[in-house]
C-alpha cells in the first residue's frame, strides 16, 4: 500500500475520532453548565482546554461565553479541530484514499459530511444542540461500524485503527491533564458536591459513566476513577486499552519481521514506563507529571509511525 | 436547424424499432413516479460522490452532472456498422503516430504538408524514434460522434490524449439497473460493466519487457482538486490498482517506483491522467509538481509503459483533424467508413476569407481548445460575439478551424412536459493493445439540456444519458 494512502487513512480516522470526542465534550460542557447555578459560562474554559483549543480561542475572542465556545468547538473554520473542520478534512482524506475504502465506508463518511455541512451551516441554537450533537456522534459511529463490518483486515485496516486509538489515547490523556487535580487523593478531603460534578464530567465526556458504575459501584472516588481511565483494560477509552490496541495493530503490520521496529519499541516503552505500575506508584510519581509525559510519548509514537511506514518521504 | 433527426421518432414521426420496448414501458408509467426516480438518481450520484470539480468556482467545488433517465438506444446492427468505422479510424491513428515519430512516410508522400507536423505545438520531438512497448500509442481513445440522420454519423473529434467520462458511462448504467430493473428484463441491452477489467487487461498486455508475469499497473492523477479526480479514483478502484500522484513516485534503479509502506515498488504500466507537459519536470515543464522527474528517460529505455504515450496529441489536433480522411486511406488502404465534418483551416487565406464571410452560419473552434471553451457557434451567437470573434480570427488565423453547423440528432429527455427532444452526441470508448482493439458497446451520451442548444459539455450545462446497444 502507498505511504500516502496509509497517511490519509491514519488521519481520516484520527479526525473522525476527534470530531466525535469534541462533540462529546460539548455535550458534557452543556450538561454541567445547565446544572450550575452561578456563572454558567465559566465551565466552558476547561472544556476548551480539554479540547486543546483554549489559546487559539482566546486569540480570536475576548471572553469565554457559552455561545462563542460552542460555536468555536462545533463549526468554526478558524478552529481546525472544530467538529465541522474535522469532518470536512476526514472526508477530504477519504476522497484521497477512495480506492482503499469499501463503497459502504465511503458512502457513510460522505453522508456524514453532507449531513454536517447542512446542520452546521448556521449557528446551532440551544434548543437544537442536543439533537445535533447526538446525530453527529451517531454518524461517526456509522462510519466506524461500516469500517468494522465491511473492510478487509489488512494493513489498510491497521492504519485506520492506529489513527483511531492514537487520537483516543491523546483525548483521554488531555481530559485527565486538565482535570488531574480533581483526582488527587488529597482532594478527597474536600469531598464537596462541586467535585462530584467535576468527576462526573470526566466520566461523561468519555462516555464512561455507566461502565464505571457497573464495575466500581456508584461511589465516585478519585483512586477508582484514575484506575478506570488509566489502567483498566476493559474500558475502551482507557490509556491501557488504547495502547494495547496500538500494539496489536503495529504487530499485525510488522508480521514476518523478527525485529519489532522503532514504533513497537516505543509502545513497549510506554507500557513499561507508565502502564505497568499500581496506583500508589502513579500517585507517588505524580499523576500530572505522568500524564504530561504520556502526551509527549503518544505524539512521539505518532511521528515514529509516520517515519516507519513512509507517510511522507 | 428547425428539422433535425430524432432518434426515437425518426424523420417521419414513426417510432424507430430500437425504442419500441422503452416506449411501451414509458406509456404505462406514472410520470409522478418517474419524477421521484429522477430525484432518486440525483441522490444516488451525490451519495456515491460522482461529481466533477469546476475550475475557478470557489463556492461549488463539487457538482453533479445532470443525469436524464431516458436511455439513448441503438440497434445491434447500427452499432456494428459504427464500431467497424471506429476501429478503422483508431487503427489509422496509431499507424499515423508511429509514422510521424519515425519515417514520416505520409509527409514524404505529400499527403500532409511538412509544416503541419513540424510546426505543430502538439508534436513532441522527444518521441522521435521512440518505440512504445507493444507498439501502441493510444491505449485509450474516445471518439466523439454526432448523428445527423438515419445511419449518418460524423466524427467531431478524436480524443487521443486522455479521454474522460468513462466513469459516467459505467455509473449511468449502474444507476439505471438499480432504478429500473424491469426495463432491462424487457430489453436485451449489451453490458458495459466489463470495461474496467478490459482496461486493466489491455494495459497489462502493453507492459514493457522489464515487467514480470503479472505487470504492476497504476493510475496517475494530478490529485484531488482535478476536475476528473472522481474518475481517476473510480478507475483505479475498479481495476484494483494503486492511484498515485507525482510525489508518490520517483526513479529508482532505472525504473519508476511508488513509495509504499514497505519501500519503493516498481510500476510497469502507468495509466496517466496528467498532460504531457506536466509529466516530467526534467524533460518538459520544469515547474510541474504533478509528474515524475526522469520518467521520460525510463520510458525511452523501455522501463515503463505510459498510457497514452506522450505526444499523441498530434493525432487529435483540430488542424490535423481535417486530414483524417487522407490519414485513414493512407494507412489502411481503405475508404474511411466514418465521415469527417468538412473543415476550413483558417491558416489558409482562401478558407479564412470564406469563414469571415460566413461566421453567422459556422462553428469556429480553437485548434488546441477543448471542453467547449473558446468556440463560436455562429447561428446562436450574438452580433457582438461574432464581431469579437472576427477580431480574434484576423489576429491569429492559424489558431482556428471552422465547420458548418451540423444538424445534430435529438433524443428525448424526461422533463416536466414529458418527453422533449434535446441534441446529443456520443463518445464510445476504445481500448487498444497488441491483443487487438476492443470497443465497449455504446459509450457516453452527452445531452444539451437547454432547448435548441448544441453545446453538450458538462462544464456548460450538458447532462448525460445511459446508452444502450441492443442485442439484435
Amino acid at each position: 500500500m502507498l505511504g500516502k494512502t496509509a497517511n490519509g487513512i491514519f488521519w481520516m480516522y484520527r479526525l473522525l475520532e476527534r470530531a466525535e470526542n469534541t462533540a462529546r465534550l460539548i455535550e458534557t460542557g452543556q450538561r454541567i453548565a445547565l446544572t450550575r447555578l452561578n456563572e454558567p459560562d465559566a465551565e466552558w474554559r476547561p472544556v476548551l482546554q480539554s479540547a486543546s483549543v483554549l489559546d487559539a480561542y482566546l486569540a480570536a475572542n475576548e471572553t469565554v461565553t457559552k455561545d462563542a465556545a460552542v460555536d468555536w468547538l462545533l463549526r468554526s473554520h478558524e478552529n481546525p479541530s472544530s467538529v465541522l473542520c474535522c469532518i470536512e478534512q476526514a472526508r477530504q482524506n477519504a476522497r484521497m484514499v477512495r480506492t482503499a475504502l469499501t463503497g459502504d465506508v465511503w458512502e457513510a463518511i460522505n453522508a456524514t459530511y453532507m449531513h454536517a455541512r447542512e446542520t452546521l451551516a448556521r449557528k446551532v441554537g440551544e434548543r437544537d444542540l442536543p439533537n445535533v450533537l447526538r446525530a453527529l456522534r451517531q454518524q461517526a459511529a456509522l462510519v466506524r461500524g461500516m469500517t468494522h463490518g465491511t473492510m478487509m483486515r489488512n494493513e489498510i485496516y491497521d492504519f485506520a485503527r492506529l489513527g483511531t486509538f492514537i487520537e483516543r489515547a491523546d483525548n483521554t490523556a488531555r481530559i485527565l491533564d486538565v482535570k488531574y487535580y480533581v483526582l488527587l487523593p488529597s482532594t478527597l478531603a474536600v469531598g464537596s458536591s462541586i467535585d462530584n460534578v467535576q468527576w462526573e464530567s470526566i466520566l461523561r465526556s468519555l462516555s464512561a459513566k455507566g461502565g464505571f458504575r457497573m464495575e466500581y459501584g456508584s461511589k465516585l472516588a478519585p483512586r477508582e476513577i484514575t484506575h478506570f481511565l488509566v489502567l483498566d483494560k476493559r474500558m475502551p477509552r482507557s490509556l491501557a486499552f488504547c495502547t494495547s490496541k496500538i500494539r496489536d495493530n503495529l504487530n499485525y503490520l510488522n508480521r514476518g519481521n523478527r525485529d519489532p521496529g522503532p514504533s513497537l519499541r516505543l509502545v513497549s516503552q510506554i507500557e513499561q514506563q507508565y502502564l505497568s505500575h499500581d496506583l500508589d506508584q502513579i500517585f507517588e510519581f505524580g499523576l500530572h507529571e505522568m500524564i504530561t509525559e504520556l502526551l509527549g510519548a503518544f505524539s512521539g509514537l505518532a511521528r515514529q509511525i509516520e517515519l516507519d511506514y513512509r507517510f511522507y518521504e | 436547424m428547425a428539422e433535425c433527426f430524432d432518434e426515437m421518432w425518426g424523420d417521419t414521426g414513426g417510432l424507430r424499432a430500437p425504442y419500441r420496448g422503452f416506449h411501451d414501458w414509458f406509456a404505462e408509467e406514472d410520470p409522478k413516479r418517474l419524477r421521484a426516480k429522477q430525484r432518486e438518481a440525483e441522490e444516488i450520484f451525490r451519495l456515491t460522490g460522482i461529481t466533477f470539480n469546476v475550475y475557478g468556482r470557489a463556492e461549488a467545488e463539487e457538482r453533479l452532472i445532470p443525469f436524464d433517465i431516458v436511455p439513448r438506444i441503438m440497434s445491434g446492427t447500427e452499432w456494428h456498422r459504427l464500431s467497424r468505422g471506429i476501429e478503422q479510424r483508431v487503427r489509422a491513428i496509431n499507424a499515423f503516430l508511429h509514422d510521424i515519430y519515425h519515417n514520416q512516410e505520409i509527409v514524404k508522400a505529400g499527403r500532409i504538408p511538412q509544416e503541419m507536423i513540424a510546426r505543430n505545438e502538439a508534436f513532441l520531438p522527444h518521441m522521435i524514434g521512440v518505440a512504445p512497448p507493444g507498439g501502441v500509442y493510444t491505449h485509450i481513445v474516445g471518439i466523439d460522434l454526432v448523428c445527423t440522420g438515419e445511419g449518418e454519423f460524423y466524427v467531431l473529434e478524436d480524443n487521443a490524449r486522455t479521454p474522460s467520462g468513462v466513469s459516467y458511462m459505467l455509473e449511468n448504467r449502474e444507476t439505471m439497473l438499480q432504478m429500473f430493473p424491469e426495463l432491462f428484463s424487457r430489453n436485451r441491452v449489451q453490458p458495459v460493466q466489463n470495461y474496467p477489467a478490459n482496461l486493466r487487461r489491455s494495459l497489462a498486455a502493453c507492459a514493457p519487457p522489464a515487467a514480470g508475469v503479472d505487470p504492476v499497473v497504476a493510475v496517475l492523477t494530478p490529485g484531488i482538486f482535478n476536475s476528473a479526480y472522481f474518475e481517476h479514483a473510480f478507475l483505479a478502484d475498479q481495476m484494483g490498482v494503486e492511484l498515485v500522484e507525482g510525489h508518490d513516485l520517483r526513479v529508482v534503479d532505472g525504473r519508476v517506483a511508488m513509495r509504499t509502506t514497505c519501500g519503493y515498488k516498481a510500476i510497469d504500466v502507468l495509466y496517466r491522467r496528467v498532460d504531457d507537459e506536466f509529466l516530467d519536470p526534467l524533460n518538459f515543464n520544469p515547474e510541474s509538481q504533478l509528474g515524475v522527474p526522469g520518467i521520460m528517460d525510463v520510458y525511452r529505455t523501455g522501463g515503463i509503459t505510459i498510457a497514452n504515450a506522450p505526444g499523441t496529441g498530434i493525432a487529435d489536433d483540430k488542424a490535423i483533424y481535417s486530414y483524417m480522411p487522407e490519414i485513414v486511406e493512407f494507412y489502411t488502404g481503405e475508404r474511411p467508413l466514418l465521415q469527417n465534418v468538412p473543415t476550413w483551416r483558417c491558416s489558409d487565406p482562401d478558407s479564412l476569407a470564406y469563414v469571415l464571410d460566413n461566421l453567422a452560419d459556422l462553428v469556429v473552434k480553437e485548434v488546441h481548445g477543448s471542453g467547449g471553451y473558446g468556440m463560436l457557434v455562429g447561428p446562436t451567437a450574438s452580433k457582438k460575439d461574432i464581431a469579437a470573434f472576427r477580431r480574434k480570427l484576423k489576429a491569429r488565423p492559424g489558431n482556428y478551424i471552422a465547420q458548418p453547423t451540423l444538424s445534430l440528432s435529438t433524443v428525448p429527455i424526461f422533463s416536466r412536459m414529458g418527453l422533449t427532444p434535446r441534441h446529443v452526441d456520443l463518445r464510445p470508448y476504445v481500448l487498444v493493445s497488441p491483443e487487438g482493439i476492443r470497443i465497449t458497446p455504446g459509450g457516453l451520451t452527452r445531452v444539451a439540456l437547454k432547448k435548441g442548444s448544441l453545446v453538450v459539455n458538462s462544464s456548460q450545462g450538458g447532462g448525460t444519458k445511459d446508452t444502450w446497444v441492443l442485442e439484435d
